[in-house]
């Protein structure tokens, strides 16, 4: 099942820069939550910090509180390889491992945590690549093919499945259709609509018409700054700032 | 609109033939010297090489026969010593200058490899025999072993961190983004991403110090009798070669070349056969 988001005054920095401003969002569970807004104006930040992606940089720094779920993610406790670990993420570029076979891929997340049950493992594989929609395409060649040898397509959906497989309360999508063609985007997205029944997801799109097609809120970010948080279509229709509106008639960004 | 399916000047395709020529002069004067070497040893070593050279000890001068088989078991004793100290050493520190940047001390530990991989193997030989051989008070094949998995750290350690550097960084957000803890991320992620050519680095590193002579005089020392007790003074095929060249006798020559082939044989055998047992279970990305 899929869990709310709570971020309180969150504030982010790359070295001195600040990239992220004050942000205060709620997001409901089992829903798709889009994040737009021009480049460099902080959504893949805003969304690395939810799952503590955010202080691999050794450069970055951060303040302010995120709950998802039950998880106080910056609390001092807190294990960060737990946090990610329940958060899952699709990245901008599809990022399989090479050397790994499909099933290799699929069950990394389980693997190297150290579940090695056989009989258990096949089954998580086939209903991740089933959830993901890839399974016909590569039922007969999940342990002869690398992850690298699919097309781009393909492979962002292996890069989902193997984010389902260690079933995740959440998942993060960044940007995960801007390297594929009309197609496979199709797909992604079909696939995104079926995932929140079973799962909270937020997705970082440059795309509007995409956000507009499968999210149910919309959060418009510039410069560091959430400007407005709604509905979709109020986003989309009758936006109440007017720098929203800007953007998404395709004045500026 | 000039086509651009008009034959070539005769001037750009002597200039086209030209530059071919030189490169494959180029390729043929690199292979040379190995050919030449190879050859060479073939055609003097052959010869001497019969089941009493891979199975006897040697003899004493003057008495025909003998072999080598104690110096070919006692050279693998001591690279295998050598790449347990090298190998996870190299790697471990190659791991720690690739993945671990930020530290001030990465600069350190860059120039220190650089600056041993320029030592010269005498000079590590001695170092071997002051540290380890001194407090035994006697020869050994530990101490040899520690003298060639000294030298083959630098080669390890910078191949492994070039080799890490070139796994593009989304790999390890993938890997971390999944809740893997880091150092498996690293170890079995990464690493393994980069296995190939960090193993070739180990293999590199293993050929070049198979043959070395210098840093064995006192440390291995070398003997004329079976011995597989790495506290003892244990015979190695270089000094083997290295003593029976230098000596007077014409069957002593013989054997030598026939020691010098051998050698260069393990190496390819123990190189190849690394390859094949390593890739196994790596996907090759159009398999």
């Amino acid at each position: 099942m899929g869990v709310g988001i709570e971020v309180k005054d969150l504030n982010a920095w790359f070295g001195k820069a600040q990239v992220l401003k004050e942000i205060n969002i709620k997001v409901g569970a089992n829903a798709v939550t889009a994040v737009i807004g021009p480049s460099g104006c902080g959504k893949s930040t805003f969304i690395r910090c939810l799952n503590r992606m955010h202080e691999t940089n050794p450069e970055a720094r951060l303040t302010g509180t995120v709950q998802v779920g039950d998880i106080n993610v910056y609390e001092a406790g807190t294990d960060a390889v737990d946090v990610r670990r329940r958060i899952g993420m699709v990245f901008q570029k599809p990022n399989p491992f090479p050397t790994m076979s499909i099933y290799d891929n699929v069950s990394a997340g389980l693997r190297l945590n150290g579940y090695h049950k056989r009989r258990e493992l096949d089954v998580v594989v086939e209903h991740s690549l089933r959830m993901a929609a890839l399974w016909d395409e590569v039922k007969d060649v999940l342990k002869k093919k690398s992850g690298a040898s699919l097309s781009g397509g393909q492979q962002q959906r292996l890069c989902i499945a193997r984010a389902l497989a260690v079933q995740p309360d959440l998942l993060l999508m960044d940007e995960p259709c801007s390297a594929l063609d009309p197609i496979s985007t199709g797909k992604i997205e079909e696939l995104i609509f079926q995932l929140k029944a079973e799962y909270t997801v937020v997705i970082v799109t440059h795309n509007m018409q995409q956000a507009a097609r499968v999210a149910d809120h919309t959060g418009f970010f510039l410069m560091g700054k959430l400007i407005e948080y709604d509905k979709t279509e109020k986003i989309f229709t009758t936006p109440s700032d007017k720098r929203t509106e800007d953007y998404i008639t395709g004045r500026f960004g | 609109m000039p086509s651009l399916s008009r034959p070539l000047s005769l001037g750009r395709r002597l200039r086209n033939l030209c530059f071919m020529g030189l490169c494959a002069l180029a390729a043929i004067l690199v292979l040379a010297p190995l050919g030449a070497i190879f050859g060479y040893l073939v055609y003097k070593g052959t010869g001497s090489i019969n089941w009493a050279f891979l199975t006897h000890t040697p003899r004493p001068v003057g008495e025909a026969g003998g072999g080598m088989a104690n110096a070919i078991v006692g050279s693998m004793i001591v690279l295998g010593i050598g790449s347990m100290i090298g190998v996870p050493l190299g790697i471990g520190s190659g791991i720690y200058m690739a993945e671990f940047g930020g530290s001030r001390y990465v600069n350190v530990v860059r120039f220190t490899a650089d600056v041993l991989n320029g030592v010269p193997s005498i000079v590590v030989g001695i170092a071997v025999y002051a540290l380890v051989v001194l407090p035994q008070q006697h020869f050994s094949a530990l101490s040899g072993g520690v003298a060639l998995g000294i030298m083959m750290i630098p080669t390890i350690a910078r191949t492994t961190e070039e080799m890490l550097l070139m796994v593009p960084n989304t790999i390890r957000e993938a890997a971390l983004g999944l809740g893997i803890p880091q150092w498996r991320a690293t170890l079995q992620v990464t690493l393994r991403t980069a296995s190939k050519g960090v193993i070739t680095g180990a293999m590199l590193a293993f050929a070049r110090v198979a043959g070395e002579t210098a840093p064995l005089l006192f440390t291995a020392f070398g003997n004329q009798f079976w011995s597989l007790k790495p506290d003892q003074p244990i015979a190695a095929l270089p000094i083997q070669i290295f003593a029976y060249a230098i000596s007077p006798f014409d069957e002593w020559h013989r054997q030598a070349w026939a020691g010098a082939l051998i050698l260069i044989v393990l190496i390819v055998v123990a190189v190849a056969a690394v390859r094949v047992v390593t890739s196994r279970g790596n996907m090759v990305n159009n398999a």
